[in-house]
């Protein structure tokens, strides 16, 4: 059976070229780049190359870039580091909708001594920004505010926000994980401070990350250790995923407008199309502002993780916000977010696409939903498979009572 | 990924008797759609009064269709009394088990079978003093205990995985561990009335000859009582146990234990020679 991945947000495959500059870094040319030798010496300056190109890719000079263990880690490391340059500042801004490595650090520091706002969203998943500008005071140590959301593609103003951060003299930090490799970022003509690069999101492997620190912002490392970096960040660097991270970005960048264009109109393609054959479906978050490769798509009355698991058996890879799958008992903080209904909520699938995907995985997927989608709903209580409607007995919003907005 | 076992799958991507009866003998409908689980099931009674056929409609993840399937599979040839019977263990096991995280889908599948009954009966059981206790999912008090009895669960999470609640916002926390602290508390044996000098020493006694000396004399050793003031317990050893480094500390122990559990909580024990 043949795997259809359309989970590129959750990770990617590494790209063979990418593979291939990696593979001597083990076993070849496995020197640490510190050494005095010229055996490890050679290596620092392939580092010295990959790390120009993950400049490139983002429009910022390399000596604003600092390697990391991957997303999660240059998150903390960005947020620690802004709560340690302003020690009198206690209040962090985010959003309901960040990624756990955010959301729940955000919280977890909530609990230590620090203030969080979680800023709202509408139904769409765009940013309230009258409640932005409102929750900025002179306490305000960090604004963190994801440039696209991993489940529904949408994009922040993450430009404007960071304006508005700024004019308050408060540090911006952005999640850029999903956008970056996906959308054009340009660093030297942005006011953004600190940006987050994951590179198992863009075809590099997995264990490497970037923190983008602007020059002249204030770092305090958040791994202490060895002179690596800079002094920004201790430990032996990852070699082959440092060169693996610097082909992939020179690809994503090769491969940018493919992924405008291309990968763009496979997904429009396959929204368009499932849209069209499966009654009751809909889009989740604002679909002319989003990621070219991501869509979340609703399926009324059946549940999530069936439908994963019924287009698994075809080898169709997906991700689901269904109370089932999101490891808790509540569908995805996102949509919950968004005031998504239940029944939408809990039979939401997201596809995220990639430049390997073909049409014919497209065409296959979107003959292989409709009859998944309703030979669950024939089994679902709230479909009347004669009228090919749905009743609910609760249409209410997913807001419930653990999602009033936080103080 | 959940590891779910090949019977689960199989009635899963099988499920058996989907659908509904018309006119049923019993019926039920449990779950929302707000909670991400709901099931319908219809079952006909034959003229012994057995199960006849059953029926279900999930709305739910795979491991919820598949208690649907097992459960109408199960009762079927049942009499209404063994149905009565069926437990959510019974569901679990019948399907090879399911993840911890999942065993709300077996619950769900009892409650539905037991409200079916209830309908075949003359309406649903009346519960006249439940009370909410997660408001996210709409878990009562009942439920909780009930869930806690038949699965012998003893943490806050066992709950959520078994009930659902306690798993959206979390604020009633505090009250299941209540409810789980009152389930336990009301199996430990009613406290003992107060006893005489006599009745204490009579007891001691007793407990010393049947629970503790068989078990140091299957060591080659003994205890003998020598005194008893208000609740210090003066004994000592012989035997082996008298040259047996660790003595102190094992009788202690043992002697305590047992003390304790047959006659007060009050005793200690010491040892002289």
């Amino acid at each position: 059976m043949n795997t259809i991945y359309l989970d590129n947000n959750a990770t990617s495959q590494v790209a063979p070229e990418v593979v291939e500059v990696m593979l001597p870094y083990f076993h070849e040319l496995y020197g640490n780049p510190s050494s005095m030798h010229s055996f490890g010496g050679q290596v620092a300056a392939r580092i010295r190359e990959a790390r120009a190109h993950i400049a490139t890719l983002i429009g910022a000079t390399p000596e604003e870039i600092i390697f990391t263990s991957c997303g999660t880690e240059s998150d903390n490391a960005a947020i620690r580091s802004a709560l340690a340059a302003v020690p009198d500042k206690r209040h962090i801004v985010t959003s309901r909708v960040e990624h756990p490595a955010i959301k729940v650090l955000g919280e977890h520091l909530a609990k230590h001594g620090f203030r969080i706002t979680q800023l709202p969203v509408d139904g769409e998943g765009h940013l309230d920004m009258v409640a932005y500008k409102k929750s900025l005071t002179i306490d305000t140590a960090i604004v963190s505010l994801m440039w696209a959301n991993n489940e529904t593609g949408v994009l922040f103003p993450v430009e404007e926000a960071a304006r508005i951060a700024h004019e308050r003299g408060i540090i911006f930090h952005t999640d850029a994980v999903q956008a970056a490799g996906k959308i054009p970022i340009d660093m030297h003509a942005s006011t953004i401070d600190m940006l987050s690069i994951s590179g198992h999101k863009l075809h590099a492997p997995k264990g490497i990350g970037v923190l983008y620190v602007r020059k002249g912002t204030k770092f305090a490392p958040f791994l202490i250790g060895g002179h690596q970096e800079r002094e920004r960040r201790g430990g032996t660097e990852n070699t082959p995923g440092i060169i693996g991270l610097g082909k992939a970005a020179e690809l994503a960048l090769h491969h940018m407008e493919k992924e405008n264009t291309y990968v763009k109109d496979l997904r429009d393609k396959l929204e368009r199309e499932l849209l069209e054959r499966i009654p009751r479906s809909h889009i989740n978050g604002d679909r002319h502002n989003r990621l070219p490769n991501t869509t979340n798509i609703s399926f009324e009355f059946v549940e999530g993780e069936a439908i994963l698991l019924m287009m698994n058996e075809l080898g169709i890879c997906a991700s689901s916000g269904s109370a089932c799958t999101s490891g808790s008992l509540q569908p995805s903080h996102v949509l919950r977010a968004m005031g998504v209904p239940f029944t939408m909520a809990h039979g939401s699938i997201r596809f995220s696409l990639s430049v390997y995907n073909t049409e014919e995985e497209i065409d296959f997927v979107i003959e292989a939903l409709p009859p998944i989608i309703e030979n669950l709903r024939a089994l679902s209580p709230f479909w009347d498979t004669d009228e090919r409607t749905g009743t609910a007995h609760s249409q209410s919003r997913t807001r419930g009572p653990g999602e009033s907005s936080p103080p | 990924m959940w590891e779910y076992t090949d019977k689960v799958k199989d009635h899963f991507l099988k499920p058996r008797n989907v659908g509904e009866i018309e006119n049923p003998d019993g019926m039920a409908e449990v779950g929302s759609i707000a909670c991400g689980d709901m099931l319908k099931i219809t079952f006909k009674l034959d003229e012994h009064k057995r199960i006849k056929d059953a029926k279900f409609k999930t709305f739910g993840c795979a491991s919820a269709i598949a208690a649907a399937s097992a459960l109408t599979e199960m009762i079927k040839g049942m009499t209404i009394e063994e149905a009565a019977h069926v437990t959510n263990q019974d569901i679990a096991e019948y399907l090879g088990g399911l993840p911890d995280a999942k065993m709300h889908c077996s619950v769900l599948g009892r409650q539905a079978l037991e409200q079916a009954i209830g309908y075949y009966k003359g309406g649903p059981v009346e519960r006249p003093e439940e009370k909410i206790i997660c408001e996210c999912f709409g878990v009562t008090d009942k439920e909780i205990e009930r869930a806690i009895r038949e699965n012998n669960l003893h943490t806050v999470e066992d709950v959520t995985n078994y009930t659902k609640a306690g798993g959206g916002c979390g604020s009633c926390h505090t009250e299941i561990q209540t409810i789980i602290d009152t389930v336990y508390a009301g199996t430990k044996p009613p406290p003992k009335p107060k006893l005489t000098n006599i009745q204490k020493i009579r007891l001691i006694e007793e407990t010393m000859e049947r629970e503790i000396r068989p078990i140091l004399r299957h060591d080659g050793g003994d205890i003998e009582l020598i005194d008893v003031i208000e609740n210090r317990v003066l004994v000592a050893l012989r035997g082996n146990c008298a040259m047996c480094q660790a003595s102190g500390q094992t009788m202690k122990l043992l002697v305590e234990t047992k003390l304790h559990e047959l006659v007060s909580s009050e005793l200690t024990v010491e040892e002289v020679s």
